[in-house]
């Protein structure tokens, strides 16, 4: 039943639905009287032209790699998570936790510690949302989108009146002590005899997400479990007749989901910034929907749309600073990747499948 | 807590509704039809700028009105086209709408204005001023009606009223007319619609389209009444607020009524902690207090307290059967 051949599908339809986005935004830059390739060619020598612009691109790559594969998995369930930003926001206050109160004896197992607190934490948040949508039947979009709130709202409470040091002001919890630092990226490949910049923000945490897409590929693909997920998210009766629960797929998808978009936070609170502030997670969570919608939902897709984002986000920031263009530029073409590659799919696709049912009648 | 301060907070109660109610009627008209639609939030905010920025430069707050509700509607007509024609999924599409307009609000407001993405703040004929009602101060000796008739009826923006008009239209348009019943229809069971020979699509967009004009005054007011100028931001969640106010009210119009005044009055409380104090003797925090609605509509969708149950064909996309 297949109209496309596989290799369309998996690269055709987003490559199309991105050169749409960019046309677009390319019209918006010329619209507000800025020249698109001079944009081009600053964001490019901002975001990839020193190692300390591929630092800051993988920085943010790191972040949406997590927050990707979060919204990825749960789409293989057939949920949307919404609800990255309060999981990684909540991950955020495991991480602190587990940095400040617990005294390491080495950074290996303050990042093992704190991987595992920001796991729990993202989970638990994923937790109650999931447990209403596989129990109750309320919406896992509406509750997540509420969960969000809620979360910030507790984070803001927290860091005000609980974490907060004595006598400061910022709604911050204290510096983490220096045991719990991470490596940057600097820090590692100084060995290996690479001079990369010493104060861009990509560290050690990089390194773990690529193994988390590696797991993530892993777990869906070559496991009952994911197989599970899968089946469930592409027919639920298919997979209720199968004999797959859903309560426990619902449950165990979301949770993977929240441990992954929790577990961002070692990378932005635990490796940039040392400490916990109120909004450390600056829209990651719904920069991973972009994610997954251009990586398709698989690892690998979600790694180059990882890495794609972060240069835009590193890319639009040299552009605000050189530039009359603001950082916004960044959230339009964000919302034209959505548009294009989420809900103008069939846009896209359906003149493709034309054309691809024109060239197999000509063959036959 | 005196007499006046609590018809103050009422005011500002009713103040602080008005955008919900309009948003949350706006989301009514839609998820009755059977769109979902998450991009209130965008729409209002879209709105919001366009009205702020046209009346800046023209000077007519009617003329910003137009703009506002003529950007919203092109919002609404993008998510129609992706949800209806392309039959796409709503909840994406309403994400977008929303990251759309938070970028471009700034992005044109910068080109235009310079001023770090806001608006040059509105005054005289730019914004919709306060209306005295007749007689509102020669009641006001009136022991209790006089003040609430002051303060608490009297001297809102015409939109204020708008909004509050709106509810009884609503109920009326939905429940008492044939267009009504047809749009009800095609949220619950759009194939009996088709088999009737009413167009899917056209109820579906005329719904879409309403919701614009709707979210489109909700956002003029934000920026046009309740504020004097556009701000990065400014719909600061309220699109979501009135979501859950929709799902609070279980998707009818006079329930809806009652909760943006509820969720209201929680944002007029979250101004005055002076007023909690004295009222529970306890501090309370803004934060949470904010966070309220949220929480509360959880548990009515957890079912706990009442289900709502949302249009049956809410969310899918009508493919015609060949």
């Amino acid at each position: 039943m297949d109209v496309m051949p596989k290799w369309a599908e998996v690269t055709l339809v987003p490559l199309i639905s991105l050169v749409l986005a960019a046309l677009l935004s390319a019209l918006v830059i010329l619209a507000i009287g800025e020249d698109p390739v001079e944009a081009v060619n600053l964001m490019v020598t901002g975001a990839l032209g020193s190692t300390y612009g591929w630092g800051y691109t993988l920085y943010y790559a790191t972040n949406f790699l997590f927050t990707g594969l979060a919204v990825s998995v749960a789409f293989h369930a057939g949920l949307f998570n919404i609800g990255g930003e309060g999981q990684a926001m909540l991950g955020g206050l495991g991480v602190a936790l587990a940095c400040l109160f617990i005294p390491w004896p080495h950074w290996t197992l303050a990042l093992l510690g704190a991987s595992v607190a920001a796991a729990v934490f993202g989970a638990a948040w994923a937790a109650i949302p999931a447990f209403l949508q596989a129990k109750r039947g309320s919406h896992i979009v509406i509750t997540t989108i509420m969960f969000n709130f809620i979360g910030a709202a507790v984070l803001n409470y927290v860091l005000v009146n609980l974490m907060r040091p004595p006598g400061s002001m910022d709604p911050a919890t204290a510096r983490f002590p220096e045991i719990t630092h991470l490596p940057t990226l600097h820090d590692i490949l100084l060995p290996l005899g690479i001079n990369f910049s010493k104060s861009a923000p990509a560290n050690v945490t990089f390194i773990i997400a690529l193994l988390a897409c590696v797991l993530v590929w892993f777990l869906l693909w070559r496991t009952w479990l994911g197989y599970e997920i899968r089946s469930y998210g592409k027919s639920e009766p298919g997979a209720k007749y199968a004999g797959i629960s859903p309560v426990a797929i619902t449950m165990i998808a979301m949770l993977i989901s929240g441990a992954l978009a929790g577990l961002m936070a070692i990378n932005n609170v635990m490796g940039e910034a040392e400490r916990l502030v109120l909004n450390a997670v600056e829209g990651a969570g719904f920069i991973g929907i972009a994610v997954a919608l251009m990586g398709r939902s698989h690892p690998f897709g979600v790694l180059l749309a990882a890495i794609l984002f972060g240069f835009l986000y590193q890319g639009g920031a040299e552009l605000a600073l050189w530039t009359s263009i603001p950082r916004e530029l960044i959230v339009v073409i964000q919302a034209l990747v959505i548009l294009f590659t989420g809900a103008l799919d069939n846009m896209v696709r359906m003149p493709l499948e034309r054309l691809f049912l024109m060239l197999r009648r000509g063959n036959a | 807590m005196d007499f006046l301060t609590f018809v103050q907070l009422l005011d500002s109660t009713v103040r602080l509704a008005t955008p919900l109610l309009l948003a949350c009627l706006a989301g009514l008209f839609s998820e009755r039809a059977g769109i979902f639609d998450i991009g209130l939030e965008g729409k209002m905010l879209a709105a919001a700028f366009f009205s702020a920025a046209i009346a800046a430069v023209t000077g007519s707050v009617w003329l910003g009105l137009l703009a506002g509700i003529t950007a919203s509607m092109a919002f609404s007509l993008l998510h129609g086209v992706a949800s209806i024609t392309f039959r796409g999924n709503q909840l994406i599409s309403g994400v977008a709408i929303n990251f759309l307009a938070a970028g471009l609000t700034v992005l044109i407001a910068q080109d235009w204005f310079s001023q770090g993405g806001r608006t040059p703040s509105l005054m005289g004929g730019g914004r919709f001023e306060p209306i005295t009602l007749p007689f509102a101060d020669a009641l006001d000796g009136v022991p209790v009606l006089g003040p609430i008739y002051r303060e608490l009826i009297s001297g809102h923006s015409i939109l204020v009223y708008v909004a509050f008009a709106m509810v009884p239209l609503t109920w009326w348009i939905l429940f008492r007319t044939r267009f009504g019943l047809r749009l009800r229809a095609v949220g619950e069971n759009p194939a009996a619609v088709d088999t009737a020979g009413v167009s899917v699509v056209g109820l579906r967009y005329a719904a879409v389209i309403i919701c614009g004009v709707l979210c489109g005054i909700a956002g003029a007011y934000l920026s046009t009444a309740l504020q004097a100028g556009f701000v990065k931001d400014m719909s600061a969640g309220r699109g979501f607020i009135a979501l859950a106010a929709l799902i609070f009210a279980k998707w009818r119009p006079w329930y809806a009524l009652y909760a943006t005044l509820l969720f209201g009055l929680f944002g007029a409380l979250e101004t005055r902690p002076d007023v909690i104090e004295g009222l529970f003797g306890l501090k309370v925090q803004g934060a949470l207090l904010g966070a309220l609605p949220y929480v509360m509509t959880v548990i009515i969708l957890a079912g706990f307290v009442g289900k709502a149950i949302p249009p049956r064909a809410g969310g899918k996309p009508y493919v015609k059967e060949r």
